[in-house]
């Protein structure tokens, strides 16, 4: 198991340094200038050069990377170009409202996908099986930013249930959770459904039913506690969707996370947030799998750690 | 295979699926005959005196956008520009990911690592992130548009076709055929592609499903194809600051995505039930 | 010093004289607070670093310069100076300061701080976009190269009296000390917090910042040893950032916030104008801002002048007005009309496709052109560009459009061959002070057409180069009225050679709540978006 964990640690470390090269040449490739964004319109052509002077912006790309990297090894995110602030500081500012929506998300997902998976696996077949997964495709299949409008129109709007967008409250977070909770349910309740199926064919559960134990006592009890590992490792896995979600659904609802962060920073070429967000994210990413591949091997005894 | 298509026929999600497909399809082909007016003109009498636009009524039958041009007009050509992204980019990052799965999982050694560690690299990357990083170094047109999702989509493909490469290349009559002489591009295609058509063809049709959803994300985040093509994210992207007094003009393009995007889902997935044998038997 | 012919101007009288009217509203009572939403984020209160127009106004209400405006108009009064005088040459500038200008931290503030103020917007490791500004002081090369950090023109004769000198006469100088870079700052705060000084502001200003917590919310205090008695009137100002115009606007309308940011949403905006419920509530009013399509000349068929006549008779500006629900007046000159030196007699070039045409074709393009407009992506730009894109192909004019983000957009009009058109929407001409020379230089000028410039034009008209450099240099208050007319005529004369389509001068317009009060003026404050943080008061605390 540590022997497991040093390896992918340092898979992960070494995937983290890939992503930082990665996102650093693609901020370059921009075909844009962060120090005239900078400078802004009245800076005379002196200024812009001082300032790409000041920044080490006139090194070259190496040099930059290598005192960029030996830098974020002291846990140094380096400053915004624009706002001159710490970079962590703003990530740090912008991280709990993120991870709040993901715990959103994910609560929604669960709520929407595990009972219409159990559901569904128990009437296999039948036409309300096919409903729950022609409905469960077409959360899947509706663009995020879809369901926001919607949902803000329908119940911010039309009923002002729930405020249309901001942050702050329970309240705020109620509705860009949900946005996320329809589009993933989508996938929990066909993970669910499947697993549950695979379960209720096994001896114990057979063995449970033919003790006379009552149908709900055998789904909730058995072969729900087998069912769920899957989903746990789908909760790992989710992280990366969630991430490229977050981008779109805070922008419709106006929420201070660091999806906002980032496609700000991308709009105004600030490099130093770029990067930042990138491996946060990239991060949590890595983690997700890893809470993943952990998993795994319960679920199937033949997958050891490597 | 006429066994998995009358399998697939069996199922009424997929029948409804490749109907709307047809659909879709069909308005895309003959937009330019069906179409009310022409996509891209703004009608003057299209907006009130005061700038907004219209409502559904007898002359727009779906309404007008902001800039007073049909609706249903624009959403017929829209169709094809989803379609045409869908099945290009997609196709790209079939193409893509499929070489190096195979190349990959046929080579292993360090050819075939360097490659499964890149995609490993790719797999920890935001996709989102790398989309609009990509979409903000290329200035978007259609064919970029369905570029920029390849080089974000092909991962998913390469993992899958690595692992079966490689569960196929194990196997004793890939051995057989090594140890008789055979040269390697003979062995890929004869041997090993064959085998990986049902994967493909599920990821093709998946996949489209995917595409169409991240076109038109990356066309409502504004970094799309260029206006003025009609894309139904486009149209949602342009109509946003209005949505509270004109929900048609997100209401009835969400609709078209999503339709689309579920036709693809549920066709791909009856050909993963029909086709694939791991998948077999379950559900 | 001895040659010089001194002589002292009374300009406090002739200013306080201009400005009866506003003397009533100054009278409020102290006292309540209001909360003004926006949606993006502050990004720094660090008056040399802050150049967006959210931060713009914050800062105006931090800190101080030696020279400020009268609330709700563009008419410069003395700021941290008391008064001044001009040399007769127009090259030296003496200002005494004021007694018992204390900065945030009790200590008072000295002709040191204006110097050391100064000094650091000017020097390179500050990285602020307004160093340019002060080109014209003496000794401003010597610092940008960063031989010195000692600006030599900026001179402490006592603890209360300053003097600028200047290597060029520059009848817009006293603007610039009224501009933000040019603010001062408590020099000990800058050295304890450093970089950090943007989110720890400490100036002399009508309010401080009591508390930021970042993505959230900013509370600005009143400043109770405010050197101007009677101001500011609120006790606390809350900005609340994150809140799309949207909900900000429907709070306001429930009573919950006070004054819109970023104000009213477009599609609200016509029933919030034409609701008479609403009609003490929702202020508009004119900006210095101008929104346009920039041709390069320097590109083929744009190099030609009669072409970019033909584009400017064919661009229906009206109808683009109507697309962006009216929220602007067609424009037909650089100059906004609330700017000084406007032509209200031009007439410009008006829509007329026959003859756009008939002049394409003197100009050998028959059967029009194919070319590309770029813009950026945010609406309504697109939409604009659309309508543009329209608008041209009715005289055979086939459009490509680039819509793409700012950043690209405004390297690809810093190239001289990149971008043949380009609508300026989204990073229009917003002026920096209230004078005609600042809608020239960067955007019209020689100097701006250079590889990163802001002329995207890439106009260069030598002889207009010296014209504006006679009327800057015309620094004499006696010359005023000539200098704007000259400034009139460079403007007339730039759009016969049309390098621009000026399209539209976007009105500017917020919501306040019941709660807040002040004269209309304070809301379409010249300087202060969306209202003058200093004068605008709580009705509950009269």
């Amino acid at each position: 198991m540590i022997r497991f964990l040093a390896k992918r640690i340092g898979q992960a470390v070494a995937i983290l340094l890939g992503v930082t090269v990665v996102t650093f040449v693609l901020s370059f490739l921009m075909p844009a200038d962060p120090v005239r964004m900078l400078a802004g319109r009245s800076a005379t052509p002196e200024t812009v050069e001082s300032i790409r002077r000041e920044l080490g912006l006139d090194q070259p790309l190496p040099v930059q990377y290598v005192k960029y990297i030996t830098r974020l090894v002291q846990g140094d995110f380096g400053r915004s170009y624009r706002q001159k602030t710490e970079v962590s500081a703003l990530i740090l500012s912008r991280l709990p409202a993120t991870l709040l929506l993901l715990l959103g998300a994910i609560f929604f997902e669960l709520l929407i996908g595990m009972p219409a998976g159990i559901f569904s696996a128990t009437r296999r077949g039948r036409p309300s099986d096919n409903w729950i997964m022609a409905f469960s495709f077409a959360g899947v299949s509706m663009p995020q930013f879809v369901i926001g409008l919607l949902l803000l129109y329908l119940f911010a709007h039309m009923l002002p249930i729930f405020p249309l967008g901001g942050y702050g409250t329970l309240n705020h977070l109620v509705l860009p959770a949900l946005t996320l909770g329809i589009s993933g349910g989508g996938w929990y309740s066909r993970m669910m459904r499947s697993a549950m199926v695979d379960v209720l064919r096994k001896d114990y559960v057979r063995t449970a039913r033919a003790k006379g134990m009552t149908e709900r006592r055998v789904i909730l009890v058995h072969a729900l506690r087998n069912a769920i590992l899957p989903i746990i490792a789908m909760i790992g896995l989710d992280i990366g969707i969630f991430m490229a979600g977050a981008v779109v659904v805070e922008s419709v609802f106006g929420w201070p996370g660091i999806g906002q962060l980032a496609w700000q920073a991308i709009q105004m070429v600030d490099i130093p947030i770029i990067m930042g967000v990138t491996l946060v994210a990239a991060i949590g990413i890595v983690l997700g799998n890893l809470l993943a591949d952990l998993v795994m091997p319960f679920l199937d005894p033949r997958l050891q750690l490597e | 295979m006429p066994h998995a298509i009358r399998q697939l026929l069996k199922n009424k999600l997929a029948v409804f699926g490749l109907a709307m497909i047809a659909v879709f399809a069909g308005a895309a082909l003959v937009a330019p005959l069906v179409s009310p007016h022409p996509p891209h003109e703004q009608f003057f009498d299209g907006l009130t005196l005061q700038g907004a636009p219209l409502p559904p009524n007898a002359k727009f039958l779906l309404g007008t956008d902001l800039l007073g041009r049909d609706l249903l007009s624009r959403l017929l050509y829209g169709a094809r520009t989803s379609l045409i992204i869908g099945i290009a980019a997609n196709g790209a990052a079939l193409f893509i990911g499929a070489v190096l799965g195979i190349v990959a999982g046929y080579a292993q050694g360090w050819v075939g690592a360097v490659i499964m560690r890149f995609t490993d690299l790719m797999m920890a990357f935001p996709a989102l992130l790398l989309a609009i990083a990509l979409a903000a170094i290329f200035a978007p047109s259609l064919w970029i548009v369905a570029l920029v999702i390849a080089l974000v989509n092909w991962v998913q493909v390469a993992r899958v076709i690595y692992s079966q490469t490689v569960s196929l290349t194990a196997r004793e009559y890939i051995e057989a055929v090594r140890s008789i002489g055979a040269a390697w591009p003979r062995i890929l295609f004869f041997h090993i592609l064959p085998h990986l058509w049902p994967t493909l063809l599920v990821w093709g049709t998946l996949g489209i499903a995917t595409t169409v959803l991240l076109e038109a994300t990356l066309s409502f985040l504004g970094i799309g194809v260029r206006p003025p093509t009609p894309s139904w994210g486009g149209i949602i992207y342009e109509s946003q600051s209005y949505f509270l007094d004109a929900p048609w003009l997100v209401f009835f393009p969400g609709v078209c995505i999503m339709f689309l995007s579920l036709s693809f889902n549920l066709v791909g997935d009856a050909l993963r039930d029909a086709l694939d044998p791991t998948q077999r038997g379950r559900g | 010093m001895g040659r010089w012919m001194t002589r002292w101007m009374v300009i406090i009288l002739a200013l306080i004289m201009t400005m009866p009217a506003l003397a009533f509203a100054t009278d409020a009572k102290q006292g309540g607070e209001m909360t003004v939403t926006f949606k993006d984020d502050v990004a720094t209160l660090d008056p040399a670093i802050g150049y967006d127009w959210q931060n713009w106004s914050m800062i105006k209400s931090l800190y101080d310069g030696l020279m400020d405006y009268a609330p709700g108009t563009y008419n410069l009064r003395p700021g941290l100076a008391e008064s001044y005088e001009v040399s007769p040459d127009g090259l030296a500038y003496t200002f005494r300061l004021r007694e018992g200008v204390k900065f945030h931290n009790g200590r008072p503030m000295t002709a040191e701080d204006v110097k050391y103020s100064l000094e650091r917007t000017v020097n390179p490791k500050t990285q602020s976009p307004g160093q340019g500004f002060y080109s014209s002081i003496k000794g401003f090369d010597a610092v940008t190269s960063g031989e010195t950090t000692d600006l030599t023109g900026v001179i402490v004769v006592d603890p209360k009296t300053v003097r600028i000198e200047l290597s060029n006469p520059d009848a817009t100088f006293l603007h610039l000390v009224a501009l933000n870079f040019s603010f001062v700052v408590a020099k000990e705060a800058v050295e304890e917090y450093g970089a950090d000084f943007g989110k720890h502001p400490v100036g002399t200003g009508a309010y401080k910042l009591s508390a930021w917590n970042l993505g959230q919310n900013l509370i600005f205090e009143r400043n109770k040893d405010y050197y101007r008695s009677g101001v500011p009137k609120l006790d606390k100002i809350t900005f609340e950032i994150g809140q799309e115009p949207t909900v900000a606007l429907l709070r306001l309308q429930r009573g919950e916030v006070d004054v819109l940011g970023d104000g009213v949403p477009p599609a609200r905006y016509i029933k919030m104008k034409n609701d008479s419920q609403y009609a003490d509530n929702f202020m508009e009013g004119p900006q210095l801002q101008t929104s346009y399509i920039t041709m390069n000349v320097k590109m083929k068929p744009f190099d030609n002048v009669k072409v970019r006549q033909a584009v400017n008779m064919a661009v229906f500006k009206e109808r683009i007005c109507k697309i962006i629900n009216n929220r602007a007046v067609p424009a037909n000159q650089p100059l906004p009309p609330a700017m000084p030196g406007y032509a209200e007699n031009y007439d410009g070039y008006s829509l007329d496709r026959g003859k756009a045409k008939a002049l394409l074709a003197e100009a050998g393009y028959p059967d029009g052109f194919t070319t590309e407009l770029y813009a950026i992506n945010t609406d309504p730009n697109p939409r604009i560009a659309q309508a543009i894109q329209q608008d041209l192909s009715a005289i055979g004019i086939k459009v490509d459009l680039k819509t793409l983000a700012a950043s690209t957009v405004i390297a690809a009009g810093g190239e001289p061959d990149q971008a043949p058109m380009l609508w300026s929407g989204g990073l229009a001409w917003l002026a920096d002070f209230p004078d005609p020379s600042n809608f020239y230089g960067p955007i019209l000028g020689c100097g701006g057409a250079v590889k990163g410039g802001w002329n995207w034009a890439w106009y260069c008209n030598e002889e207009i180069d010296a014209k504006a450099k006679k009327a800057d240099a015309m620094s004499d208050p006696d010359l005023v009225d000539q200098r704007i007319d000259l400034w009139r005529d460079i403007f007339i004369e730039i759009m016969e050679d049309a390098p621009w389509v000026p399209v539209f001068n976007e009105l500017r317009n917020t919501m306040r709540s019941d709660r807040i009060g002040g004269s209309e003026d304070f809301f379409v404050d010249p300087v202060f978006r969306p209202c003058n943080y200093r004068y605008v008061f709580a009705r509950d605390a009269q």
